[in-house]
């Protein structure tokens, strides 16, 4: 294939989240791995015909592992389709994309795991893994064939936007994934209890608009830590988003439950200010919260107890968006954007650039267990080549996403990808980047 | 004394409370049993002039003709009584049922209810010999015994045969009854199911616990499957069929997990291609068939033991 000969880059600063490493040198792959890194490489190790790229001190670091993105296939290819996706995914760094089973048919069954392994290999350019549902057709009362689908390739199971509300169901599918060692993900909301459009507090009530309370988390979160404690489960939960939560997440871990969580990347750098005049595209679930709770994610995430960042990446079009407030859909596109949203909370001092890599490449591979993750003599060459510093203007018509709901809509971010390479084939290149 | 007076006990509840040497003596009796249902003369006189009452709450094919088999083999009057069509449906209580009953003066009551616990209660509350059936998922004791001696009638002594126990164990009373009985003789019992199907605590009954067949069938010298009822099935307790078969069903592949000589055990009704596959159920390794033969020996050895000690006047 023609992307898939070798390449030595040279003049890199290496950032390796899995060691916590940053160093200078070069980094050569061939044959879907790295074979050689470090700063004295010689270059002709190297096998005949490699590439050689002066990538000029820019950053080189593990590609980007998203655990939660919305794709409309099969179903909905309007809105987003895997070969779309995995574009803007490849565009922002991201090399591995976990899709979520809400499609229709929804990703309940065996077969339709199979169907997506295929139009992903045939059509997209980044690692798109399915997560499968965790009951059947979404409807929160009996689980799905959890053996089946694992070994028909999902890589968890999750009902996606809702949450599995009957305990019952709950506990007995956290005893079931046991015995296949299977990750449980919810989406930690209490459907009863939320009944709102955004965070409940007094900007809401100002907007007029009905609140969603924090609680209609921290319950599920809660009831869920104590039913982990029951089963011996493995459970993550999707995304956090306030401080109650971290400090129940924080209580879990100490006692040694198997549990782990994620957090979106627009709880860590938007807050429910930012809603402003009813701006739909920051209609979201979990919904914006206040600086504080920003402020308590953004901490935990600092102190590991938030493991990853997701994008929560999820197309609507103009339909879905063009509504009151309080009518539209909930969601963001977010692939394209995640690495320069997130650095914004390295420019702004609070986290560090490796802190920040771990959350979004190392613990989602651990979690998934796989190899990608870390800078490292033999791992898979999922890698990115970005310049952290290079300002932009987001122009939504820039985006790959089918769809252009984004939350940073001509907003000033700081992170420019210039090559993105997935099992050592170049995925993506900035227009004469290195050339 | 004979073997008959040696069994102390006036009722049949459990193995629970059964020694090993009960436990023996009911084996033994049943061996002589076989015998005499082999011969054309199946008649005995053990039982001439005594009652047997077959009081079965919850529907049953197989124990309740075995039971009446068996009380018919030995002599006695036998009478079937299926609860479920009858009183039950116009508001009489368990203990109503059992004192009416007790006024007509059975000497044996052979009692199966769907709650744990019921056929002790019933117990208490009757003159004559009490015979568990079945009680909710609690204990089967007569499936323990006729499991044990077709075990014992192939393999030989049950000490240190590996048992694995597979399937259902959480709704299982067959499960809890061979748990009790095969650790009192001796053996190495195994449960291997989802844990979804696995009652809590059971590694703390003396069984060895296992989730995936490969490693709880390895090296065993009986298979013993349990049925999965339908209603278990659907997403509940475990997703699908389909599932279920492919990782806990009993098929050839499996079943070369265990020993070359492993024979397979199921107490039925099976439920061929979810928990175990149609040709290993008939196959050469299955004793299926001749557990039914040995239920009924098994009924008669309880009922004369029972038999020896009601009162003659």
């Amino acid at each position: 294939m023609q992307n898939d000969h070798p390449i030595l880059f040279t003049h890199a600063t290496l950032v390796d989240p899995a060691s916590g490493t940053t160093s200078h040198g070069s980094i050569a792959v061939e044959k879907g791995v790295i074979v050689a890194m470090g700063a004295g490489l010689d270059p002709h190790v190297l096998p005949d015909g490699a590439e050689k790229i002066d990538v000029q001190g820019r950053v080189i670091a593990p590609g980007l592992i998203d655990l939660r993105a919305f794709v409309g296939e099969p179903g909905h290819e309007y809105r987003e389709t895997l070969a779309s996706a995995s574009k803007a995914a490849a565009a922002g760094g991201v090399t591995t994309v976990v899709t979520m089973p809400d499609t229709h048919p929804v990703v309940d069954d065996p077969a339709v795991v199979d169907f997506l392994i295929r139009r992903a290999r045939d059509t997209a350019s980044v690692r798109m893994l399915p997560a499968a549902a965790l009951t059947k057709g979404m409807l929160g009362q009996e689980m799905t064939e959890f053996g089946l689908l694992k070994e028909a390739g999902a890589v968890f199971m999750t009902d996606a936007r809702t949450a599995v509300a009957d305990p019952l169901v709950m506990r007995r599918a956290l005893t079931y994934a046991r015995d296949f060692d299977l990750l449980l993900v919810q989406h930690v909301e209490d459907q009863r209890l939320a009944g709102g459009v955004m965070n409940e507090g007094e900007l809401a009530s100002r907007l007029g608009l009905s609140g969603i309370a924090r609680e209609a988390e921290t319950l599920m979160l809660e009831r869920d830590m104590r039913l982990v404690r029951l089963t011996s489960g493995r459970y993550h939960a999707a995304m956090i988003s306030c401080a109650d939560s971290v400090e129940i997440m924080q209580r879990a871990r100490h006692d040694g439950l198997r549990v782990s969580c994620g957090v979106s990347i627009n709880s860590l750098t938007l807050n429910e200010n930012d809603i402003g005049p009813y701006r739909t595209f920051l209609k979201l679930s979990p919904p914006l919260r206040a600086e504080e709770d920003r402020q308590a994610v953004i901490a935990a995430l600092a102190e590991g107890l938030i493991d990853v960042i997701v994008s929560d990446h999820d197309p609507q079009d103009v339909e879905a968006k063009r509504q009151p407030f309080a009518d539209c859909a909930d969601g963001a596109v977010g692939l394209q954007t995640l690495l320069s949203a997130a650095m914004r909370l390295v420019h702004g001092g609070d986290l560090s650039l490796v802190t920040l890599l771990r959350a979004l490449s190392t613990r989602p591979a651990d979690l998934l267990g796989l190899p990608q993750g870390r800078l490292q003599v033999g791992a898979p060459a999922d890698l990115m080549v970005f310049d952290p510093d290079e300002p932009y203007v987001l122009e939504p018509d820039h985006l790959h996403s089918l769809c252009r709901n984004t939350a940073f809509d001509q907003a000033r971010l700081q992170g420019v990808v210039h090559m993105t390479l997935v099992g050592g084939r170049v995925v993506h290149r900035l227009q004469g980047a290195f050339a | 004394m004979s073997a008959l007076q040696l069994f102390p006990h006036r009722h049949l509840l459990g193995i629970e409370g059964l020694s090993p040497q009960d436990i023996t003596i009911l084996l033994d009796l049943a061996d002589e049993a076989v015998e005499v249902s082999r011969q054309v003369e199946k008649k005995k006189a053990t039982l001439r002039g005594r009652t047997q009452i077959n009081l079965f709450f919850e529907a049953s094919t197989r124990t309740q003709s075995s039971f009446e088999l068996a009380g018919k083999r030995l002599g006695a009057d036998v009478m079937n009584m299926a609860v479920a069509a009858s009183s039950i449906k116009k508001g009489e209580t368990l203990i109503d049922t059992a004192m009416t009953l007790n006024a007509m003066r059975p000497d044996l009551i052979v009692v199966r209810h769907h709650a744990a616990g019921a056929v002790q209660l019933l117990a208490r509350k009757v003159d004559c010999s009490v015979i568990n059936a079945g009680d909710g998922a609690h204990e089967h004791p007569t499936q323990a015994l006729l499991d044990a001696l077709t075990i014992r009638r192939n393999k030989g002594p049950l000490r240190g045969l590996v048992v694995a126990i597979c399937g259902d164990i959480l709704h299982s009373r067959v499960a809890r009854s061979n748990l009790i009985l095969l650790n009192a003789m001796g053996a190495e019992v195994r449960v291997v199911g989802p844990s979804t199907l696995l009652p809590s605590g059971i590694e703390r009954m003396g069984a060895k616990v296992f989730t995936s067949m490969r490693e709880g069938l390895r090296d065993a010298d009986i298979v013993m499957m349990l049925r999965l009822q339908r209603e278990r099935m659907n997403g509940s307790f475990v997703p699908s069929v389909k599932e279920y078969f492919h990782f806990y069903g009993l098929d050839a592949e499996k079943l070369r997990y265990a020993k070359p000589d492993a024979l397979v055990m199921h107490p039925g009704p099976m439920n061929r291609g979810v928990e175990i596959a149609s040709d290993i159920a008939d196959g050469a390794q299955s004793l299926i068939r001749e557990q039914v033969e040995m239920g009924v020996a098994v009924r008669m050895a309880v009922l004369e033991a029972l038999a020896a000690h009601l009162p003659n006047k």
